[in-house]
């Protein structure tokens, strides 16, 4: 299996396989790139997540009726947070769905993860002919680079190239506009938890955009420590259909359901809401050393298991070793007493509520 | 990229340095065993008069992103360890060969040193 290629040749960064990519995963150290984007601006290459267009007289009710947040909602320029969920309830993937600004061409884009484009493209496509809707479907994820710009100067940074008025763009708002020269879209989104913004231009001129960002370019390592952080999720690990089958309401984004629109898993969701969850995805910050990684056993202070990690990491910005996990929840919440066990060693940890950051 | 690999010390293959000193024989990581790990955030080492073998783990590096094993590049009786590495584990990035140590070791068989890898044999093997 050949893995995709990023636009830019990123010279110098060590690389690792992340959905069938081969991404940067670190340009210089993860707690420098980290600490950049905490404290200044950092700029990402997330051209391996996947960008699909959805158009036509039915787009709206399509998308509508494959993601969980209320598509009807948006305006022109606007998105929003949503997963996508199979007949159970169980997540397949989490997406941000942009209502793309009315002098674009497309009505809407969203936006799945790494590797997923396929799959997506392909579930959108086939409810859309057994629905008999008309909407234009289109994988573009090798037309659109992405490159995220985040961080406290990451405004005042981006401002200096782009003719897009980023003052006028709220969270979760999206503008089109040049940035260096490149027609471009500019979203004020992000998976820091850090004012910021991502950018989809076109594949070929991504070399341009990136250069304009004159900043620590960051790789998939610090997005990772940055993203546990906030206890955003990560598709394929927090939560994953074979091997992590989740609902949104375990993964703590009950938010982004709304069960007063018509979706694939909204009736066993809407169960499941009145019924409650018998566990959640949950914090826990470790007081010993040590560091928490996927997998490892969560158990109570007498040794009875009532977990596993989903994510771990030592946090650079708090100096100590966070992870998530699904718990019971009767653990949740409240600060309760509980181990992660690693290479045998029980160490010492209390729940929380992400972010994981005051 | 240029790893550094000084010349007083003898090499194993999995990145671990020997440096005799002063009767004992020092040990630690490579300088492209840190650049792959990354920023080391913890440091597991063994007790003072622990023996070791050669080849056996007997420590645990772990970075953000990864979990590694130490090995003993030659057997001996552990007679020192760098304690200042639990609060400063990063010093195994900023300073491998030195400030960034790992043990001390009385060794059991001088000749072991012999059978590592020469600084030249080792640069062969990371390029």
């Amino acid at each position: 299996m050949t893995l995709r290629q990023p636009p830019l040749d990123h010279a110098g960064a060590k690389t690792t396989d992340f959905g069938g990519w081969e991404m940067p995963v670190e340009f210089d150290s993860i707690r420098t790139e980290h600490s950049a984007v905490r404290e200044s601006v950092g700029k990402f290459d997330v051209s391996h997540m996947g960008e699909i267009t959805v158009s036509g007289p039915d787009a709206q009710a399509l998308l509508q009726r494959l993601t969980t947040n209320d598509v009807a909602a948006l305006d022109p320029g606007e998105a929003q947070y949503a997963a996508i969920t199979d007949e159970d309830g169980i997540m397949l993937d989490d997406t941000v769905v942009y209502r793309l600004p009315e002098e674009h061409d497309e009505q809407f884009l969203f936006i799945p993860n790494a590797g997923h484009d396929d799959q997506m493209y392909d579930r959108w496509v086939s409810r859309r002919d057994e629905w008999g809707l008309e909407a234009t479907v289109t994988n573009r994820t090798d037309e659109y680079a992405m490159i995220a710009v985040q961080g406290p100067d990451a405004p005042a940074l981006l401002g200096e190239v782009t003719e897009v008025t980023l003052g006028d763009l709220s969270r979760f708002d999206i503008a089109a506009g040049s940035v260096s020269g490149v027609d471009s879209l500019v979203a004020r989104t992000g998976y820091t938890g850090e004012s910021g913004f991502e950018l989809l231009c076109p594949w070929d001129e991504a070399g341009t955009v990136w250069d304009a960002l004159d900043c620590q370019a960051c790789g998939l390592g610090a997005r990772d420590t940055l993203r546990l952080e906030m206890g955003f999720l990560l598709s394929g690990q927090d939560f994953d259909p074979e091997e992590e089958p989740r609902n949104p309401f375990e993964a703590g984004i009950g938010f982004a359901v709304k069960l007063d629109t018509e979706f694939v898993g909204r009736d066993t969701l809407e169960g499941i809401d009145v019924e409650g969850s018998e566990e959640k995805l949950t914090g826990i910050v470790l007081q010993e050393r040590g560091v928490p990684r996927h997998g490892y056993a969560v158990t109570t202070p007498a040794g009875d298991e009532i977990g596993t990690v989903t994510s771990g990491t030592m946090s650079p910005t708090r100096g100590d070793p966070i992870a998530l996990a699904y718990l019971p929840v009767e653990y949740v919440g409240e600060e309760q007493s509980v181990r992660v066990v690693i290479r045998g060693e029980p160490k010492n940890g209390r729940t929380t509520t992400p972010p994981f950051l005051a | 990229m240029s790893f550094e690999i000084p010349d007083d010390c003898r090499y194993s293959e999995s990145h671990e340095w020997a440096r005799r000193q002063n009767g004992t024989v020092r040990v630690g990581i490579t300088d492209f065993a840190q650049d792959e790990l990354g920023d080391v955030v913890f440091v597991e080492l063994p007790d003072e008069g622990d023996a070791i073998d050669a080849g056996e783990d007997f420590g645990v590096i772990e970075s953000i992103k990864a979990v590694s094993d130490i090995y003993a590049p030659v057997s001996g009786t552990v007679t020192a360890v760098n304690d200042t590495l639990v609060d400063d584990p990063e010093l195994v990035n900023e300073s491998p060969f030195d400030d960034g140590w790992m043990v001390e070791l009385e060794l059991a068989d001088e000749s072991e040193l012999d059978d590592l890898l020469s600084p030249t044999e080792y640069r062969e093997q990371i390029e």
